[in-house]
């Protein structure tokens, strides 16, 4: 029963992943660049919720499912205005300027986060244990354990995944969305307010982050200023494994990545390879399908 | 078509203009290089060798993932330094302590020691807690001919790298076996698993040793995973781990890891001791853990309660020098104790040796027997380490509990 087991980490793992790909996708579909600065939006949502539990705290019951939402609420919104502030101060004056350049700043603006929040000023360099958010219970099947917030992070992924699906898909800011990113000087032609769609685009990315910063950080909770460099590392790789840009794909990518980690990591002997053994895999699976396994192939007209 | 990517043929320049417009960049450039040249000759000037101090050099991870480790033992270093000044300093001058930080990152011991050596010149250097990053400055010490202290790295092959490089705690293979003993012995256990950190030196060292004094005590072991240290999620190996149904699981990682294993495996349900080296060590532990690290036990160098008079003084004087966040006297802990061993025995080693020249202080380093200390005797041996008892601790309602003590 033991790969049943595997198999329940794996999800929720993943689940994890695929919530922070769809911030990156997203973003790379409207714009065309990685925003490096992803996983610390991540890392501030966290940080968001660890400063704001003990002031919920105060109201509601603490572990509450109500305080919860709350407090995830409440973390979103903050770093969707960060997210979109980053946007607006770093990368809108370089929107015209060769894509290398936004890119290398996205990787700057990520360092500056990092290395301001470790100074003592700030949020400081420790480990903060991470305060309970939901009350725990584990469910036993036979020798299985489910925890809750095992079950809890993949509805919430599945969830999001589908409204982020609606929202661009359904609603007139989602087509200005897809005009944009199909063709932004014909949008903008078209009288879309091109700086208000790739705001918004941010702010949704940015939101996303920070609640799959605060479900990192429930199932370890140990939060510290570097703590989205490796989820943000292995989301971006899933997103691109999913075919980036596409949102189902992004989705698919980190379960999958998810997985093949928890697999690989539950052999004895060869556990610490595990990265090792699920990026050969993915690279095996990138050699057959270049564009991910959900995108398309284009052919670009130069 | 795409304006980002668009090249229009006319902006494809000449040579002449290409060889004007480098020069024009480079003129423009000129000033920035002049004056971060300046600002770099500018701060190697300041630091002019003067004569009327002892510059002792020290690095630790003062943030980072092993924040605490550095923290403490920085505070038990400076205390030794500040008591030593109020008492006239050493070879009637006053020790100036520069310290550094390592961030608690791999490859950044190495560039802050050499800064520490060339440009501050440094008679001597401490640190480090952390063996992975105390054997990047090892041999850079060596090659300079510094002598170096490591107050608690215990992999052996830190001051294996040489002959200026000592150490004043006991070294993994003894800890290892005391912690096989424990098992066997204390715990009862017939088949331990072990969860080893692959990317610190010290992790897989003292896993080793402990494999081999668990399976000479009669032990098995039943399962060996690995994880790498500053990973969040260790259920995959957790759960490998239960279906392998040890009697006791041991980790030889670091607090900030070693926790969020503990509350990981409690999730699963592996509702077996855990148990662990002196990487355990931290309040942060406690902390992050909460109760799924309750009635774990660790082995470590000292502990507060089984104290020599020299030792209960240096607990008294660090308490009332270092305080916690809520302004509440801060209790030295085995690194803090360490620290400060590490700095009075340098102090001695140069007051005996009547200079502050690296060979004659190495002499005087390897020749210490009986140095008393804050953490009791210590005797540097033939191989530049320090032959000392290890206590086991276990957390207990929140705190560090004293099981026992195991002499070498």
């Amino acid at each position: 029963m033991d790969w049943l087991q595997q198999l329940i980490n794996g999800l929720a793992q993943g689940s994890i992943y695929a919530l922070i790909a769809l911030g990156y996708t997203m973003v790379y579909g409207v714009l065309r660049f990685i925003n490096f600065a992803h996983s610390d939006v991540l890392m501030l949502g966290a940080f968001a919720a660890f400063f704001l539990a003990p002031v919920v705290g105060t109201i509601l019951p603490p572990q509450s499912y109500l305080g919860a939402f709350i407090i995830v609420i409440v973390s979103a919104a903050i770093c969707a205005a960060i997210g979109i502030l980053i946007e607006r101060l770093a990368y809108r004056p370089l929107r015209n300027r060769p894509k290398l350049t936004v890119l290398i700043t996205a990787i700057g603006v990520s360092l500056l986060i990092e290395f301001t929040c470790q100074h003592n000023a700030v949020f400081g360099a420790r480990t903060r244990p991470f305060p309970r958010l939901i009350p725990e219970h584990n469910f036993h099947l036979g020798n299985i354990v489910i925890a809750n917030h095992d079950v809890l992070v993949p509805i919430v992924t599945a969830a999001l995944l589908a409204l982020l699906w609606l929202v661009v898909q359904r609603t007139k800011i989602g087509m200005a969305m897809r005009a944009v990113a199909f063709n932004p000087q014909a949008a903008a032609l078209m009288g879309v307010n091109i700086n208000r769609v790739i705001s918004f685009t941010f702010g949704l990315g940015s939101a996303l982050a920070a609640i799959a910063g605060i479900l990192y950080a429930m199932r370890a909770p140990g939060i510290e200023p570097l703590m989205g460099i490796q989820p943000g590392l292995r989301a971006f790789i899933a997103a691109v494994l999913g075919g980036i840009g596409n949102l189902p794909g992004a989705a698919l990518g980190g379960l999958l990545l998810g997985l093949l980690e928890t697999f690989a990591g539950g052999i004895p002997g060869i556990s610490n390879y595990r990265d090792g053994i699920a990026f050969a895999i993915l690279i095996f699976i990138l050699l057959f399908r270049p564009a991910g396994l959900l995108g398309e192939v284009k052919t670009e007209k130069v | 078509m795409n304006p980002f990517t668009h090249n229009s043929p006319a902006a494809a320049p000449k040579a002449p203009s290409v060889l004007c417009r480098s020069l024009a960049t480079l003129i423009r450039v000129l000033p920035l290089v002049a004056i971060s040249l300046l600002l770099a000759l500018g701060s190697a000037g300041c630091s002019k060798k003067s004569d009327d101090v002892i510059k002792v050099g020290e690095f630790a991870s003062l943030t980072g993932k092993e924040a605490t480790f550095g923290t403490s033992s920085h505070e038990g270093t400076l205390l030794a330094i500040e008591e030593l000044n109020a008492t006239g300093g050493v070879l009637g001058k006053k020790i100036e302590l520069i310290t550094e930080d390592n961030l608690s990152k791999a490859g950044e011991s190495g560039t802050v020691v050499t800064k520490l050596i060339d440009r501050d010149g440094v008679v001597a250097i401490l640190g480090e807690v952390a063996s992975s990053r105390s054997l990047e400055a090892a041999p850079i010490c060596q090659r300079s001919q510094i002598p170096m202290i490591s107050p608690s790295s215990t992999n052996p092959k830190v001051t294996e790298t040489g002959d200026y490089i000592f150490r004043v705690c006991f070294i993994d293979p003894f800890q290892g076996t005391v912690m096989a003993n424990f098992a066997s012995k204390t715990l009862k256990a017939k088949k331990v698993a072990v969860f080893t950190d692959v990317k610190s030196d010290y992790s897989k060292g003292l896993a080793k040793y402990f494999k081999e004094g668990f399976t000479e005590a009669g032990g098995e072991i039943s399962a060996e995973l690995d994880f790498n240290g500053g990973d969040k999620d260790f259920k995959a190996q957790l759960t490998a781990i239960k279906t392998a149904a040890p009697d006791a699981v041991f980790v030889p990682g670091y607090y900030t890891d070693v926790a969020l294993i503990c509350i990981q495996a409690k999730q699963l349900g592996l509702n077996v001791p855990l148990f662990g080296g002196d990487g355990w060590e931290s309040d942060d532990l406690i902390k992050i853990g909460k109760e799924a690290v309750e009635g774990n036990y660790f082995s470590t160098h000292y502990h507060p309660e089984v104290s020599s008079p020299k030792s209960k003084q240096f607990v008294e004087a660090y308490k009332k020098r270092f305080k916690n966040q809520d302004g509440s006297p801060k209790a030295p802990d085995a690194m803090a104790a360490l620290g400060y061993d590490s700095a009075i025995i340098l102090a001695e080693a140069m007051k005996r040796a009547g200079t502050t020249e690296g060979a004659k202080v190495r002499d005087a380093l390897a020749a210490m027997k009986d140095f008393e200390g804050a953490t009791g005797k210590t005797n540097i041996n033939e191989k530049r380490d320090a032959t000392k008892p290890a206590v086991i601790l276990q957390v207990k309602g929140g705190v560090f509990k004293y099981v026992e003590t195991i002499s070498p």
